[in-house]
């Protein structure tokens, strides 16, 4: 599947970072970066055959649970982190954008907006559990248990003290238009924010 | 005994041996005036001499990694699981050196060797050789083997230590170390189990303080007493209650003392098998080896200062279930790698095979290291000349 955010995520690397790729599946990003950019990362996965996909492309990829942490990482040790699409699926979602926050100083964070007016309409008028081409799976086999919607996402940036530098919405095939713009948690269907300390 | 070579093995193979007579010095200060060593290779050394892989044995292991030395042969070398064609040391792509260490009882000089001053073996007066000794020595190998340079050298356990020791000593000499089911230096734990198998040889009354060659003996209780306890830290728990749970041979109590369980009948067997083709005097040296391998000391105990020489890519692979050197040990490596910026990837592989994985057809061990392989293939041209 092409992930229609890495084009944004790369477009927010600046030439030979130093790039940490949490969730990084089957290493596709981190090898455009390196193709592209001259990155030097790393990838953490946890799905043995995305490991092995990511390590065909010559990615270093590290087969680590991000819920355990990244504790094995040291402060600053990456210019940027990147969280594309898996924010949702960690069980701390707040203890994981600390420590992302801790081993780099900016982090690019992707997720699906629960506040999209398709999810919202999908509960309302259906009263049952949103799915969609971000989300396609039943209520109880999804690995998505931390959903949340932009405003959320933004409380929380807010007590955590971080600032988040952009914020860019996008539908499901295009970049937001102005409509995204000024209503980015009703017609945003993905969000990406990039933010810091 | 193959009745037909499988057309993935690399066939029948025959060793080779390659003598020095420039002295090596060694660690541990003394000087080994002249040595042979015993290898096979596998594959072809292509144009550019490029595509030349080390493969380095663990503890009880030698020369003989894969292929037959004789249709008689009941078993392949050992780690034919992963060496031939379109295996994920693929024969088609690299040409495989696989040396038997020095100190070594498969060929190359080692305590059974004759030492030329006194014209009888070396017995216990063998110098004591390190990790780094192996590596000088290997080094050497390749220089006759007109090879400057590995496209990977790769080990497990103790050949992963090997392999780590490679890539700080003659860091420009590979371009990847592979690095599975390692360790950057034993714990208490390992040295104690390893201290208990040198005490069962050492006082076996036909030990003979080493000169067993002498009295035309050897120890064997106690070379089958410590591969006894050393196979039980290859086995995981649950591979050992999926193996024999708590079967008996016969299917009742016998009240003595012999064999009753098949966990003690298979541990005898082994131990048994082991003692007659191993050195009693090898294994203790082998084992004070892997005790002393510590990279770190030398750095203020700071592994990322020790790998800082390091020029290759890694790959680090550990076991789930693998207690002797688990996978916690592999992440240790790993995580200096990458603070270092070191290229590395690790994988983790789920099995309940133990320590021994790294010797097994495991599907998803072997799925990434095919995949790592497949790209050092790539990179030195994929192919032989």
């Amino acid at each position: 599947m092409v992930r229609p955010d890495l084009e944004i995520i790369r477009e927010r690397i600046p030439r030979g970072a130093r790039v940490l790729d949490l969730g990084c599946g089957d290493g596709t990003l981190l090898a455009n970066l390196r193709d592209t950019l001259d990155v030097r990362g790393y990838g953490l996965e946890i799905d043995p055959e995305n490991l092995a996909t990511a390590v065909e492309k010559g990615v270093n990829v590290i087969k680590q649970d991000i819920d355990e942490g990244l504790g094995n990482i040291a402060d600053n040790r990456f210019d940027m982190v990147v969280m594309s699409q898996a924010l949702q699926a960690v069980q701390h979602p707040e203890r994981v954008l600390a420590e992302m926050l801790r081993v780099a100083g900016e982090a690019i964070i992707t997720f699906p907006n629960f506040g999209h007016w398709r999810v919202r309409s999908y509960l309302l008028f259906r009263g049952r559990m949103p799915r969609s081409p971000l989300m396609p799976y039943r209520w109880y086999d999804s690995p998505n248990i931390h959903l949340c919607t932009v405003h959320d996402f933004e409380q929380l940036c807010r007590e955590q003290g971080y600032r988040i530098l952009e914020r860019e919405l996008m539908d499901r095939h295009h970049r937001g238009g102005p409509i995204t713009r000024m209503m980015p948690n009703l017609f945003g269907e993905l969000a990406i924010y990039r933010v810091a300390r | 005994m193959p009745e037909n070579l499988p057309s993935s093995s690399v066939g029948l193979v025959r060793p080779a041996v390659m003598h020095f007579d420039e002295p090596l010095e060694l660690e541990c200060r003394r000087v080994l005036p002249k040595y042979d060593l015993v290898y096979e290779t596998y594959g072809t050394l292509n144009a550019d001499r490029s595509n030349a892989v080390l493969i380095c044995h663990a503890l009880s292991g030698h020369h003989h990694a894969a292929g037959y030395h004789s249709m008689e042969d009941k078993r392949p070398g050992w780690w034919d699981t992963c060496i031939g064609p379109g295996k994920p040391i693929d024969t088609n792509h690299f040409f495989v050196v696989s040396v038997n260490t020095l100190g070594g009882c498969h060929g190359s000089t080692g305590p059974a060797t004759t030492n030329p001053e006194t014209g009888q073996p070396w017995g216990p007066d063998f110098p004591m050789v390190t990790v780094r000794d192996w590596v000088t020595s290997q080094a050497r190998l390749a220089d006759r083997l007109g090879i400057d340079k590995w496209a990977a050298v790769i080990g497990g356990s103790l050949g992963g230590m090997q392999a780590m020791q490679w890539s700080t000593q003659y860091p420009e000499r590979l371009a990847h170390a592979v690095v599975i089911a390692g360790a950057p230096k034993l714990s208490a734990q390992n040295i104690a189990f390893n201290e208990v198998a040198r005490q069962a040889i050492l006082s076996d009354p036909n030990f003979h303080g080493g000169h067993y060659y002498l009295h035309d003996t050897y120890p064997r209780q106690g070379l089958i007493l410590a591969r006894m306890v050393g196979h039980i830290t290859y086995l995981s728990e649950d591979a050992m209650r999926a193996k024999f749970g708590r079967d008996l041979r016969s299917g009742r109590f016998h009240f003595g003392f012999d064999v009753e369980f098949q966990v003690e009948s298979y541990l005898r067997y082994q131990g048994e098998t082991f003692s007659r083709n191993f050195d009693a005097n090898t294994y203790l040296l082998m084992t004070k080896a892997l005790d002393y391998f510590d990279p770190a000391r030398e750095h203020g105990d700071s592994l990322e200062e020790a790998l800082a020489p390091a020029q290759c890519r890694f790959l680090v692979a550990s076991f789930n279930s693998d207690w002797r050197f688990p996978p916690e040990r592999s992440r240790e490596i790993v995580n200096a790698l990458v603070a270092r910026g070191t290229d590395v990837s690790y994988g983790e592989i789920e099995t309940d095979k133990g320590h021994d994985a790294f010797l097994l057809h495991i599907p998803e061990y072997m799925r990434l290291f095919s995949a790592y392989m497949g790209r050092v293939a790539e990179e030195v041209g994929n192919g032989p000349a």
